[in-house]
């Protein structure tokens, strides 16, 4: 049995939940695959949790299917899941030891002791947590903790490993180390993880594919690249990195939109569908800076603007530069460019064909705030 | 420096009032050792007869051990109806729960002798009086409200999501109950369960009302021994039961304690 065959594939079909007059869930649909790490990436109340706690059988759908390894599982009750979750909380008994925690499973299935054992010891070494199993949970550290919520949730090998911001209760420090070994745990385990945060940079190292979630639906599903660099609507291109959106009085002709901003024109690949209003998005790195002197080169788009803060990162520096129509552009450049200082007048440049043509929805700025 | 006389004055009034507070009790003991058959103070002599009396007189004894059976089966059905009643409140959402849990609570509240009555009432009706039934219904009425407070208490600090936590990991509700819920709310059961027995035990206003000659817990064994004659063995019985009940509820306080720190 090769690693990935012990995950299952993950169907969610249509899955809507309602509370009264509140769409918690709006058919929201999402097939993952067997053995991928899926992340669930939005920010709070935008459904990622509802959804895991549907999975995990703690929420009941108000319509919808759900099937794990092809088989839909909507009328099983949460225990007779056989999925593994890890909440944020830890949630370990705190009347058992680390190890009656994490043989509580295997104990419930009717193991016997030597297997049972045997599963355990596996499953702490596993976490890095094989000399504590006489201690109780209070004893030890939060993200010790997490660990043994970590083994206790895979000690019986589920084909399914859910995880609700499991990194949320500890500091950034800890956060990065357990991230690589939860990484490290889901190459080795080879189990579909399902992992749910807020936590834009968590989710580009840990996952697979990322799924965004809005205002109870799916913006967007694909790897961190395609997020980055191909996002299908604003919300998705301003929750993954940093970006600089333009917006103006916009003409269309032929295959081409072309924004006025404070008088100066600007032209970017692409058209919208009638009726949206056009936003052009722009990376930090995308864009350059240069003094006005500097010749335009073709395909190249210029704006004027006024530098308002210049930070030295060492490994390049970062430019916020205030444009003549007040947004703010956000610019990252290498060290070999010249530098800039803040009052200075500067021509913010880009080719067209890395500027993304974006509908404009408001709904991306409500949650930015 | 300059508050050391207004603080001894302070330690002197609460030696005074903790004196005041435990006297009445400590004096109990030295009386039950009494040589003559009156209830003076200070006593005279030394002898252990009150103690071998109540031992050995059958009016004693007989309505030492109907206390314990009552106090007993009170002990129990006051456990399990109020265990069960403060989890169902702990999961109640509604603004009803709050009023419920009051109504639970006002046998706590209502004067004995008004309780007592209406027992007594309702019980000639039903010829309750002077059973153990009787008795048992009376007391686990005046007992639940003290294990609801107790079993609350534990709940208060309990974790739910545990409960969520095991059924993730294969536990249906019963098991989730035995395994998880019960282990950590057991301090708070016990502690009401000791109080519930105490409850019981010691319980001389309705016991009044609804005891018969055939049926006399200790407490009124007591109360019509002293009054019909100045019989020094109630000093002997108060002694026991002093540190009989001093025992239980220190250890009902103790485990208590002990639940709400973890």
């Amino acid at each position: 049995m090769t690693a990935r065959e012990r995950g299952a594939a993950i169907d969610i079909k249509g899955a809507t939940k309602r509370y009264g007059n509140f769409t918690a869930l709006d058919d929201v649909s999402l097939h993952i695959e067997p053995g991928e790490f899926m992340t669930l990436l939005g920010p709070s109340g935008s459904g990622k949790t509802t959804t895991l706690n549907v999975v995990a059988g703690f929420t009941d759908l108000t319509s919808g299917d759900l099937a794990v390894g092809g088989k839909s599982i909507v009328a099983l009750p949460a225990h007779k899941r056989n999925i593994g979750v890890v909440f944020q909380h830890y949630a370990l008994f705190p009347h058992m030891t680390v190890g009656k925690n994490v043989a509580y499973p295997l104990t419930l299935r009717g193991m016997d002791k030597p297997a049972r054992d045997r599963q355990v010891a596996r499953a702490l070494d596993m976490v890095k947590m094989a000399d504590f199993a006489h201690r109780y949970p209070a004893e030890l550290s939060g993200g010790q903790q997490q660990r043994v919520a970590l083994a206790r949730a895979i000690v019986f090998d589920p084909p399914l490993l859910l995880m609700d911001e499991p990194l949320g209760a500890l500091d950034k420090k800890l956060r990065e180390w357990l991230q690589l070994e939860i990484k490290r745990i889901h190459r080795e385990l080879g189990t579909t993880f399902v992992y749910v945060t807020h936590d834009q940079e968590e989710a580009l190292v840990l996952s697979d594919r990322i799924a965004v979630f809005n205002q109870g639906r799916i913006e967007q599903v694909g790897t961190g690249r395609q997020l980055y660099d191909e996002p299908t609507t604003l919300f998705v291109a301003k929750f993954i990195g940093e970006s600089t959106s333009l917006r103006g009085d916009a003409q269309t002709s032929g295959n081409e939109t072309s924004l006025t901003i404070a008088g100066q024109k600007i032209v970017a690949g692409g058209k919208l569908a009638g009726g949206q209003k056009p936003v052009v998005l722009l990376r930090p790195e995308k864009l350059s800076l240069a003094s006005a002197k500097t010749p335009l080169t073709a395909g190249q788009n210029s704006l004027t603007g006024e530098v308002s803060e210049a930070i030295y990162l060492g490994s390049g520096s970062k430019y916020q530069v205030t444009l003549r129509d007040g947004s703010v552009a956000i610019v990252r450049s290498s060290l070999e460019a010249a530098p800039f200082s803040i009052g200075d007048t500067v021509d913010l440049r880009w080719s067209v064909v890395d500027a993304k043509l974006l509908a404009d929805d408001n709904r991306a700025d409500m949650t930015m705030t | 420096m300059r508050l050391a006389p207004f603080r001894i004055l302070l330690g002197l009034f609460c030696l005074l009032v903790a004196v005041w507070l435990v006297m009445p009790t400590l004096v109990i003991i030295p009386m039950s050792f009494n040589e003559k058959k009156s209830l003076a103070f200070p006593p005279s002599g030394f002898s252990w007869q009150w103690y071998a009396n109540f031992f050995t007189n059958p009016d004693w004894l007989s309505s030492f051990f109907n206390s314990l059976r009552v106090a007993g089966l009170v002990a129990v059905a006051a456990t399990l109806i109020g265990t069960l009643a403060s989890l169902g409140l702990s999961r109640m959402k509604h603004a009803g729960a709050g009023l419920l849990r009051a109504i639970l609570i006002t046998p706590m509240i209502v004067p004995g002798v008004v309780l007592a009555i209406g027992i007594y009432a309702v019980y000639l009706d039903y010829q309750l009086v002077g059973t153990t039934t009787g008795f048992v219904i009376a007391h686990t009425m005046l007992a639940i409200p003290f294990v609801i407070i107790a079993v609350s208490a534990s709940l208060e600090v309990f974790d739910v999501r545990l409960e969520t936590a095991a059924a993730s990991l294969g536990a249906d509700r019963f098991t989730t109950f035995r395994t998880v819920t019960l282990p950590l709310i057991a301090p708070g059961i016990l502690s009401g369960l000791l109080f519930a027995f105490v409850t019981s035990f010691d319980e001389i206003i309705v016991a009044l009302f609804i005891t018969s000659p055939y049926l006399k817990t200790l407490p009124v064994q007591i109360f019509t021994s002293i009054t019909r004659d100045a019989d020094p063995t109630v000093t002997a019985v108060g002694t026991i039961i002093f540190i009989a009940t001093t025992l239980i509820i220190s250890a009902g306080l103790i485990i208590s304690s002990k639940s709400t720190r973890s």
